[in-house]
């Protein structure tokens, strides 16, 4: 394991304890969407870009958007 | 459940996943080490037999078509069922809402951003048998462009730059236009998805027969079925300020 990997694998890791640990919606969301774009760079770095770029759109556009639509709509626009 | 009892389950029950863990990862494979023959295989012969150079567009649109065939119906499968549950009757009148005007900034960066995306999400398609990327990829992107619209303008504009008429068609001719190839395939006495279009000159974005095909009909309905969600969202949004200001 090179130590680029290594340095990928433990934001990875505080990205999802930083997910579990927010509390408010919306800062999840924002959390979970940062989460997403830390797997992207594991993905790159360990030479996987098309995995990257699926998980790119759908983690960091599509999910969050989602989200954020819902989050809206329950608190009444 | 009192609280004790709680944590003494908890801690039965985390020393049992964590050795499970510890089980299954001692009988990894070392890293890096890579044992699949199926994939060592492909990678040897996907580019000569196929003239794709990206091994996995080869995989997802020729060696295993059928599959994305399954997935691609499990797309269009969810977005109808969403449709089915959140068209408004009152679609006609959430058009024609008003969304508060954004600053001038924001409306600049918006309107650059949608050109740039849409042209990522033309080029991650076109050159998905070429270079990492494809249909899937570039449809949310494409449709991300779409998004923008209504990040930096208004629902109202995002409605008159993707109407029902033409993202409900593009997205039943994207997954029609897939099966329909597959079907070709079997009208030119192949077997069903078989690539048989000539495969043309590696590394040119006219190459790899029925790969490219399906890849821009995977592309299509991929764009089409993230815009009909994003408006079934927007559209509830929509309707319940259209039922507010009534009140």
């Amino acid at each position: 394991m090179i130590p680029l990997q290594v340095v990928t694998l433990v934001l990875v890791l505080l990205g999802a304890v930083s997910v579990v640990a927010a509390r408010d919606v919306v800062r999840l969301t924002l959390a979970n969407a940062l989460y997403g774009l830390l797997l992207v760079v594991l993905f790159l770095v360990f030479q996987s870009p098309d995995v990257a770029l699926s998980a790119l759109v759908v983690s960091v556009v599509a999910l969050p958007l989602v989200l954020v639509v819902a989050i809206a709509k329950g608190r009444g626009g | 459940m009192s609280l004790r009892t709680r944590y003494v389950l908890f801690a039965i029950s985390a020393t049992g996943l964590t050795a499970l863990l510890l089980w299954g990862l001692a009988g990894l494979p070392d890293f890096g080490r890579f044992g699949g023959s199926y994939g060592v295989t492909l990678n040897d012969v996907a580019v000569a037999q196929r003239h794709a150079t990206n091994v996995v567009a080869a995989i997802v649109w020729d060696y295993r078509a059928l599959d994305t065939m399954g997935e691609e119906l499990i797309l269009f499968a969810s977005v109808m069922a969403t449709s089915l549950l959140l068209r408004e009757a009152r679609e006609r009148e959430a058009d024609r809402s008003e969304d508060a005007v954004h600053g001038e900034t924001i409306r600049a960066v918006g309107l650059a951003l949608v050109g740039i995306l849409v042209v990522v999400g033309l080029y991650t398609v076109a050159h998905g048998i070429v270079t990492p990327g494809g249909g899937f990829q570039g449809g949310v992107v494409l449709a991300s462009g779409l998004i923008v619209v209504y990040l930096a303008g208004s629902y109202r504009t995002y409605r008159r730059v993707g109407p029902t008429a033409l993202v409900d068609f593009g997205e039943g001719v994207g997954v029609g236009g897939y099966v329909g190839i597959g079907l070709a395939g079997m009208a030119f006495g192949a077997a069903f998805l078989a690539n048989f279009l000539p495969l043309g000159t590696k590394g040119t974005l006219a190459s790899a027969g029925t790969i490219t095909a399906l890849n821009v009909a995977s592309g299509l309905a991929v764009a089409a079925a993230f815009v009909l969600l994003v408006m079934e969202f927007l559209q509830e949004l929509m309707v319940m300020r259209l039922e507010e200001a009534e009140k």
